[in-house]
């Protein structure tokens, strides 16, 4: 495994008596994009706001890149870059007047400053609006400054709070085909969302967040295997007069077999595909599709909270 | 607690380069020098009109520049006083929760830089504009008496309104203060501002009243003084001046007083066996009135430092979510 940039441990932030984060162990290496996930309220961006030393936390450690952010907040966030949510700019300024401050805040020379914001403009496609006042920009342009920043400031981890929320489908591709990008150049991502499936297509891990700890950790398909207990879901087409459920159902392995609309659906405990294949072939059947379908986040979200409020 | 690393004066020049340029070119400011200029003038015109017949006998004619008024018109420090603290409200009430609601303030706190140098920046930025302000002021004043009066002001002229300039300044550092102090404890603008404003016209008109009203209670006038039409008690005196004095309003005034009206000899009741001796009337040396001034001098700086350090604290302790 790589080099570990960020570790927490046992963060946990009182408000009077309301825990807003219990809790948190998260660890980060370089190019790798973290999702962190969760309801309105679960403690996300108290969490960011701890690692980068903008809020202290009541109990537990954190190390970015070999320092504190409470006893070296200047050297902390001179690694990390932040888009906070729904960020906001000098709306006077332009593009490039913004980005110019906030680099002579990082301590960037003039002329380091100049390339780099120029060059952060271009990736993000905002260079044909860098002399643009801000006030004129989109909602997915700010965004997409925002990211700039991030960029510009040529950081080693980008923490990125809900950086989609609120743009349009193709806007938000956009944005997270960057974020793509970063992870590239070797960059770590902390990136918070609602939006369950785009986080799905971009994040290596990801964190469930629920009542200020992190209840699911890991990568999508794993976290699918501990919420539906372990479930392969396969999906067949085929032509033929077969009685597919009968047919499949008796393979070992398999638990369950459907027929919807022509579609059959198997539920397995482990990889059948190639059961599944030899069993249409020797029906005399044709194979048209066979694929295993991985669960999407947005299910495995929901099954989770389902069963909780279940049991609970 | 082991210490944070690091100095909390990093980027402080970045943010005082950018606020100084918002000040600059802001339509508030511009409003706000049209506004101190137009009635300035007024006065020092008003003011040049009557000097002209007493420029040869004067010896402080550059002096009642600053201080002559003729009804209706005040003088122009009169319109300094009120104004200045206006100018540095007008500077500071938004400079911290204006950041909140850029939803800025989140973005430049994850910059590699203390809250420290966010503010103390942003103190400096508005200090220094009122200073440019100032000084324009005071050399277009002057620049206007030279060549309506003829006579070019002495050196002892010239260190007075130099000094004046200083207090001034001071005095709206406090207003600025009290302005940045606002616009960290409350989130909305338009609250901060009418706050800011009320504690003005608090401190500047109504503490006066109610500081009359204070010493008259502690020290009642006696039924003989009552009776002979003698005037209050030195106790009455002596308690409402050291009452008023807590404003900074009265401290300003004070102070530029014995700045600009060499003859000032003192600021509080004087007895007849004091003045046994003395020339009535008389300029003091400059170095005697600033002696004389240097109570409500430091006062005037000691004020800024602590409400700024109030607002300092206030802001350490702010959370930053927006």
């Amino acid at each position: 495994m790589s080099e570990v940039i960020l570790s927490a441990r046992g963060l946990s932030k009182r408000y009077g008596r309301i825990n807003a984060v219990a809790g948190v162990d998260l660890e980060l290496h370089r190019g790798e994009i973290l999702g962190v996930l969760g309801p309105n309220g679960a403690g996300k961006t108290t969490t960011i706001l701890m690692l980068l030393g903008l809020t202290e936390p009541t109990s537990g450690t954190i190390v970015v890149d070999g320092f504190d952010p409470i006893r070296a907040p200047l050297q902390v966030k001179r690694r990390i870059g932040y888009l906070p949510d729904s960020v906001g700019f000098y709306e006077t300024l332009t593009a490039r007047e913004n980005l110019r401050y906030t680099a002579r805040l990082a301590g960037l020379t003039r002329a380091q400053a100049e390339a780099n914001i120029t060059a952060a403009l271009k990736r993000v496609g905002l260079d044909t609006v860098a002399d643009r006042r801000v006030r004129t920009l989109s909602h997915g342009m700010r965004q997409r400054l925002g990211l700039a920043e991030v960029l510009m400031k040529g950081v080693e981890l980008a923490v990125l709070d809900e950086p989609t929320s609120g743009l349009d489908p193709q806007a938000s591709f956009d944005l997270l085909d960057i974020i793509r990008g970063l992870k590239a150049d070797g960059v770590a991502v902390l990136l918070s969302s609602h939006l369950l499936d785009r986080v799905q297509a971009v994040c290596d891990r990801v964190a469930l967040f629920h009542q200020g700890k992190i209840v699911l950790e890991g990568t999508v398909p794993d976290l699918a295997r501990r919420v539906f207990g372990g479930v392969y879901i396969f999906e067949l087409d085929f032509d033929g007069d077969v009685d597919a459920v009968s047919l499949f159902s008796a393979l070992p392995g398999v638990r369950q077999a459907f027929a919807t609309d022509g579609t059959t659906r198997v539920l397995a405990d482990r990889d059948v595909r190639a059961e599944l294949a030899r069993a249409v072939v020797a029906s005399g059947a044709l194979l048209r599709r066979l694929v295993s379908v991985e669960p999407s986040l947005d299910a495995i979200y929901r099954q989770y909270f389902e069963s909780r409020h279940g049991t609970a | 607690m082991a210490r944070r690393s690091g100095s909390p004066f990093t980027g402080i020049g970045a943010v005082f380069v950018k606020e100084l340029a918002d000040h600059f070119g802001s339509a508030r400011m511009r409003v706000l020098e049209w506004l101190v200029l137009l009635t300035g003038v007024g006065a020092v015109y008003t003011a040049i009109s009557d000097l002209k017949t007493t420029t040869a006998s004067d010896p402080f004619v550059f002096l009642r520049l600053f201080t002559h008024a003729r009804s209706p018109l005040p003088s122009f420090i009169a319109v300094l006083a009120f104004l200045v603290p206006l100018m540095a409200i007008g500077l500071g009430f938004d400079a911290i929760n204006g950041e909140f609601n850029r939803r800025t303030m989140s973005r430049i706190l994850a910059q590699p830089i203390y809250r420290d140098a966010l503010l103390l920046g942003k103190f400096l930025a508005g200090l220094a504009t009122l200073a440019a302000a100032l000084v324009t002021l005071w050399l277009l004043v002057v620049g206007f008496g030279l060549v309506t009066l003829g006579v070019p002001p002495g050196g002892a002229e010239v260190a007075r309104g130099l000094s004046f300039l200083v207090v001034a300044l001071f005095y709206g550092g406090l207003w600025l203060a009290v302005a940045l102090l606002c616009s960290v404890l409350f989130r909305s603008a338009a609250t901060s501002a009418l706050l800011a404003l009320g504690l003005w016209l608090l401190a500047s008109v109504l503490w006066p009243l109610i500081v009359q009203f204070i010493a008259n209670a502690v020290y009642p006038p006696s039924a003989v003084t009552l009776l002979l039409g003698g005037g209050p008690s030195l106790g009455q005196i002596e308690l409402q001046q050291a009452l008023s004095r807590v404003s900074p309003s009265t401290l300003f005034d004070e102070s530029v007083l014995a700045l600009l009206h060499p003859a000032t000899r003192a600021l509080g009741p004087v007895f007849m066996s004091q003045l046994e001796g003395s020339v009535m009337g008389a300029p003091l040396p400059f170095t005697q009135s600033v002696l004389l001034i240097w109570p409500q001098a430091t006062g005037l700086v000691a004020g800024t430092i602590i409400i700024f350090v109030v607002a300092y604290i206030a802001f350490q302790r702010q959370e930053v979510r927006a």
